[in-house]
């Protein structure tokens, strides 16, 4: 019996909230089904960097075991079990379940081939069952009242309802727990109140590094696990990251590789060298030095990605990519034909000009720039030397008269 | 339900459940290519990481493609081993290891014998269009094994021979993701570790990323030396395997071309080291039965089971690892150890010349041997008893270069007094040689009566440990036989118990025992190499005419004309040693 | 890396750890972590230590404590200094003021002081170009530092207070 509470999708912090907040719900589920499959021990698999989650869950074990809902012979049932806490140690492929578990045991958290499914084979040889934190918190609800209460709400295959780590650019981030079926423009514009600044919502990142970017059309989509696969992403851990018309897509990709690439493995070969290849091509596009070709190596490479690594981390890890390439092709395509970036985010391929007419000569962006890639004298237009300027945009900001525009 | 019935590119197939799709392609003939894999049958060696990715196959109605090597059948499975998505998938992957492997073929010491080279070659890879940046380590020179850790591809095997294997755990795989590579603790040297350099990562891998110190030329140079007398020594289970590098079927005994081409080499006297095996046996088998007989008389003080002690590896392991039983193994110097000293005193006094003058060359089919030689303990004044050791493929290797057509040379004889040899010395190549060496003088000394027999087998085989009890004249002695350092760790552990049952073992750290040495024409993962060596070995013996090495007339001849008898001073001081505790 | 000799209190430090998890190979995880609490760090002797005490190899701890970003084998001195070393910095002579705090602390890049008191890291932009060249001690943001500085800034956080008049950002 194991609970998954690795959480390692930056920027998800549910199965948190729920430790610190109701650590008895997954306590009473772990018991049940502990109950259920004959299990007598329950391990959480806890990330070491939640220490309020830790205190609060041993204090909650605890005052359990005081109570006799954990131990031996538990209400005079016969039935004993005991909870344990093991800790990660910074590595979220140890999320992944077998990763997990060769992390229990004192190893290298490297994932092995399944089958064996660790409900087969898993801690120490013997069957296990792992489970997420916030799966369990559902369980006694569940069983309190009843499934046909539970099945009532959601839509036909997704059951229920899901809490998402709503975040980016909106107005109202946080946690929010929603019926499974909500449209995602609900949860954006109901719920998260908008996008920040009155800006134009470009697009919504759900399950994390290993899902995918959902665009304009799908804001109608009813939330399910169908719905998402369908649409490319998944739901995953169930982080949501809103960007707008200010972020740069190829670069959103590029960032979720930095992350693959920091947390694989290195076992599978595909994952270990493949990433880094689309890191790099991605990394030549943002510098402006992509061309056509690349995009079709990395739609090639990322499919072959997916199709051999061995863990999950490695056979989603190219979804960002494709997505964004499916959803934004025109904006790799102004990168590579036409050396642009049309959100301005991509540093090399943007250039700060001073406005010769607006420019009155105060020497604020002269004075500031660190590079002193600006010349001109006072009351005079200044100028910015290109092969020195390092895109800081510090003179963007000290300008006092908007006379420093970004191509 | 035992059997599984599936297809396999649209041929139908029945095989066991639990048998991968490799296995089950491999029945009928279907070769899917693996990398990372690697089972060597009968000596319980896998390797099985799923990690190179170069397996997959398609299977009907699966997400994504399956790796071959650890996927099992299931029922109606269907399976296409090269469509072109399994292929376009393959050679991508292959792609993307080329592109963090140095380009270095022409001048690489794997070329030709390399499993990623024909890998890339009969995936027809001409281009590797996805490139960036590569992987650099630091080169890493010990005294028998180069690390040129660049060429590493995570095949993981090197990590399974030193750790499942071994039980040595030198290598470790460390890091994660792109910088993720195998190497000791702390990316340290070899030589700061505690490596026994018995060569079996050097044996198992597929690059050039582990590889012997190549010391050909600096025989050459001594050869060319027209001071110095250069004398060879040739190992026994080298002329069981050197054809192999000449096209020969494995297991074909080369003896006498071995002989023939050390001779065009310049070699001035070409001897054999199964001279130094007979020796040992003398010089052990004599221990052994004194120790024994000790026992038997009921006394307490003395140590038993008595260790072999002519694996070097073997040495190195028991110093790092059990210090406290460094009084158990035999105090008998390896056979090439033997061989040096002699060499360098009987023999160069008979020649008339200076050690320093005589230069000893051995061909040997371990790695470990140049670790040995260059042992303080196998020094006077600083001059090594013997000077270089090459391995079976560095003397292939160094036959090439002198552009010697092996294959057409004579059979010729090794020289004397220090070539002739017998049957019992042949079989110190394979597991359970040493010790039915030793059964067969050991047996004659004490009863004082012929061996009814001269074929121990109950002694031979390839299970990791074997355990027989033969019939000493009435005096049951019980024998154990180790192969691999896991399987000796098991014995000794038993000892340290003191559970062991045993009256003498003999150990040997390569699986197979030296046929199966860390420099030996590599086996590719094919067990079935290793059983064709040992067969040659055993087939060798039944062809000598004196298969006792007491009975061995120049050996006669060296006790009466310098050593005296066994274990006498002399021999004390020549033949035998000491060992330390290397924990520190 | 330099070697460091470990006082007989740390190693029974270590031993004990070990023995609290029956000194069983498969704890290795919750014995770093209980040791790094305790020392702070993991350098090659510790971990020497540690796979003693669980009857494992060196190769094998080290290869789990280089898996897991979580686990140091550096220790961070109790005022963690790191050098902005970003383009604009760099330009702006963030190498000379490197080597200042080099020179000044007698540490090397990724080093601590003997005292436990500074540890000495790069990093690249802070994103705070404008105020290049940048160092960040702990959470405090210096902007502008020029070389003669250094010995100044170092001395106040000697004297145990942070210092005020720095410009911080
Ligand atoms: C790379 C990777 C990372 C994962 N990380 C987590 C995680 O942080 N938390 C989690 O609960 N499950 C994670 N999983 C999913 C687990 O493998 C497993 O499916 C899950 O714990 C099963 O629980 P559930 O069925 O209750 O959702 C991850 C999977 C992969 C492939
Ligand atoms: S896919 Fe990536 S994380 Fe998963 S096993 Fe392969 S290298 Fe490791
Ligand atoms: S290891 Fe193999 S592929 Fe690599 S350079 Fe050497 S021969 Fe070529
Ligand atoms: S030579 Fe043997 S002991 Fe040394 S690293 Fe290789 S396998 Fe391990
Ligand atoms: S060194 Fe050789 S055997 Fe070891 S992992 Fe690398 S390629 Fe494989
Ligand atoms: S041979 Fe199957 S994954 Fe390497
Ligand atoms: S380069 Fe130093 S803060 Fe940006």
């Amino acid at each position: 019996m194991v609970c998954n509470a690795d959480e390692g999708d930056p920027g998800a912090f549910m199965d948190r909230s729920i430790l610190e907040g109701d650590p008895h719900s997954v306590i009473e589920a772990m018991a049940i089904c502990g109950y259920c499959i004959c299990s007598d021990t329950g391990l959480v698999y806890i990330r070491a960097e939640y220490p309020l989650a830790i205190e609060r869950l041993k204090i909650a074990i605890n005052q359990a075991e005081e109570y006799g809902l954990l131990g031996d012979d538990i209400l005079g049932t016969g039935f004993s079990f005991k909870i344990e806490l093991r800790y990660g140690a910074g590595a979220f492929v140890c999320g992944e379940e077998t990763a997990l578990i060769h992390s229990m045991e004192g190893l290298r958290g490297e994932p092995t081939v399944k089958p064996p499914f660790p409900s087969v084979s898993g801690y120490m040889g013997k069957p296990t069952n792992v489970n997420n934190v916030e799966t369990f918190a559902n369980i006694p609800v569940i069983i309190n009242k009843g499934a046909g209460w539970f099945n009532k709400i959601g839509t036909e295959k997704s059951k229920g309802t899901k809490v998402f780590a709503l975040a980016g650019k909106i107005n109202n981030v946080g946690l929010i727990e929603v019926p499974m079926g909500t449209t995602l423009r609900e949860v954006i514009y109901d719920i998260g109140g908008g996008i920040k600044d009155g800006k134009e919502f470009k697009s919504v990142q759900t399950g994390g590094p290993s899902g995918g970017c959902l665009t304009k059309k799908f804001l109608d989509t009813p939330i399910d696990y169908e719905n998402l696969g369908a649409a490319g992403s998944m739901m995953g851990s169930g982080g949501m990251i809103v960007m707008d018309e200010d972020d740069c897509m190829v670069s959103i990709a590029k960032f979720y590789l930095e992350f693959t690439l920091e947390e694989s493995c290195g076992k599978c070969s595909p994952c270990r060298i493949g990433n880094k290849r689309l890191h790099e091509i991605l990394d030549k596009i943002t510098q402006g030095n992509g061309d056509l070709e690349d995009i079709e190596r990395l739609k090639v490479l990322s499919n072959v990605i997916k199709d051999t690594s061995l863990c999950g981390l490695g056979q989603s890890s190219p979804n960002p990519v494709l997505s964004t390439i499916a959803n934004f092709e025109n904006e790799y395509l102004a990168h590579v034909l036409e050396g642009k970036c049309p959100a301005g985010q991509c540093k090399s391929l943007v250039h700060y000009v001073i406005n010769e007419e607006l420019c009155n000569g105060c020497t604020l962006c002269f004075r500031n720039c660190p590079v002193g890639a600006i010349t001109g004298e006072r009351r005079v237009a200044h100028f910015i030397d290109q092969s020195l300027c390092i895109k800081c945009g510090v003179c963007f900001e000290k300008c006092k008269f908007n006379a420093i525009t970004v191509n | 339900m035992d059997v599984i019935n599936l297809v396999i590119d649209n041929k139908p197939v029945v095989v066991k459940k639990g048998t991968t799709i490799l296995e089950a392609a491999k029945g009928i003939g279907i070769h899917i290519p693996t990398l990372c894999y690697m089972k060597l049958d009968d000596l319980n060696i896998e390797n099985k990481p799923g990690g190179c990715r170069i397996c997959v196959v398609e299977v009907d109605g699966r997400r994504n493609l399956a790796p071959a090597c650890c996927t099992d059948v299931s029922e109606g499975m269907n399976v296409n081993t090269h469509s072109i998505r399994a292929i376009n998938a393959r050679r991508t992957v292959m792609e993307l290891i080329l592109s963090d492997h140095p380009a270095d073929c022409l001048i690489c010491a794997k070329s030709g014998n390399c499993d990623l080279q024909n890998m890339a070659h009969n995936l027809g890879i001409r281009k590797i269009h996805y490139q960036g940046e590569q992987s650099h380590y630091r080169e890493d020179t010990s005294p028998a094994i180069i690390r040129e850790v660049d060429k590493c591809i995570m095949c993981r095997r090197c990590e399974m021979m030193c750790n499942e294997v071994q039980t040595v755990g030198v290598l470790s795989a460390i890091n994660r993701g792109f910088n993720s590579v195998v190497a000791p603790a702390f990316e340290m040297n070899l030589d700061h570790s505690v490596c026994t350099y018995c060569g079996q990562c050097v044996a198992v891998c597929p690059t050039g990323a582990l590889t012997e110190v190549d010391e050909t030329g600096k025989v050459v140079r001594a050869l060319s030396d027209s001071a110095k007398t250069v004398i060879v020594q040739t190992a026994p289970a080298v002329r069981a395997a050197l054809g192999e590098e000449f096209g020969y079927e494995a297991g074909t005994l080369v003896t006498g071309k071995l002989v023939a081409a050390l001779r065009r080499l310049g070699f001035d006297y070409v001897f054999d080291t199964d001279f130094a095996a007979d020796l040992t046996i003398m010089e052990e088998g004599t221990e052994m039965l004194n120790r024994l007989g000790r026992h038997l008389a009921g006394d307490k003080e003395v140590k038993l089971p008595i260790l072999t002690s002519c694996c070097p590896a073997w040495v190195k392991f028991f110093e790092h690892h059990f210090p406290d039983m460094k009084e158990i193994p035999s105090t008998a110097r390896s056979p090439q150890q033997m061989f040096g000293s002699i060499a360098k005193t009987y023999f160069a006094d008979k020649l008339g010349i200076k050690r320093e003058d005589l230069v000893v060359v051995s061909i040997m089919p371990c790695v470990a041997k140049k670790y040995e030689c260059g042992r303080d303990e196998f020094k006077v004044n600083n001059n090594p008893d013997v000077d270089f050791a090459l391995t079976t493929r560095e003397l292939a290797a160094l036959i090439k270069i002198s552009n010697i057509n092996f294959r057409t040379l004579p059979n010729e004889e090794y020289d004397n007094p220090l070539g002739e040899s017998t049957g019992a010395a042949v079989i110190f190549g394979t597991t359970g040689g040493v010790i039915e060496a030793a059964v067969r003088t050991a047996y004659e000394l004490h009863t004082k009566k012929e061996l009814p027999r001269l074929n121990f087998d109950e002694l031979r085989g390839m299970e990791g440990i074997r355990k027989a009890t033969i019939d000493f004249d009435g005096t049951p002695i019980n024998i154990g036989i180790a192969h691999g350092l896991g399987n000796a760790r098991k014995l000794l552990e038993e000892i340290q118990a003191g559970k062991s049952e045993f009256h003498a073992i003999e150990i040997m750290s390569c699986p197979g025992g030296c046929i199966g040495g860390g420099g030996q024409p590599y086996h590719h993962g094919n067990a079935e190499i290793l059983k064709k060596r040992q067969r040659a070995i055993y087939q060798e013996d039944t062809k000598k005419s004196i298969r006792k090495s007491h009975e061995n007339p120049y050996i006669i001849q060296l006790y009466k004309e310098f050593l005296g008898k066994p274990m006498s001073e002399k021999a004390h001081h020549l033949l035998h040693t000491a060992y330390f505790d290397r924990t520190e | 890396m330099p070697k460091i000799k470990l006082s007989e209190n740390t190693v029974q430090t270590i031993k004990s750890v070990c023995a609290e998890f029956d000194n069983k190979e498969s704890e290795l995880i919750n014995v770093l972590h209980k040791v790094q609490g305790k020392l702070g760090y993991l350098p090659a002797e510790v971990q020497e230590v540690i796979a003693k005490g669980l009857n494992t190899s060196v190769a094998r701890v080290y290869g789990v404590v280089t898996f897991y970003s979580y686990f140091t084998m550096i220790p961070r001195g109790e005022f963690p200094i790191s050098i902005c070393m970003g383009t604009a910095c760099y330009v702006r002579g963030a190498e000379q003021v490197l080597g200042e705090f080099k020179r000044q602390l007698k540490v090397e890049v990724g080093e601590s002081t003997p005292d436990g008191k500074f540890s000495l890291n790069c990093l690249r932009c802070v994103g705070a170009c404008g105020l290049a060249p940048v160092v960040t001690i702990g959470e405090k943001v210096f902007g502008r530092v020029a070389p003669t500085q250094v010995k100044e800034i170092i001395a106040e956080y000697r004297q145990g207070c942070a210092s005020e008049n720095a410009k911080s950002a």
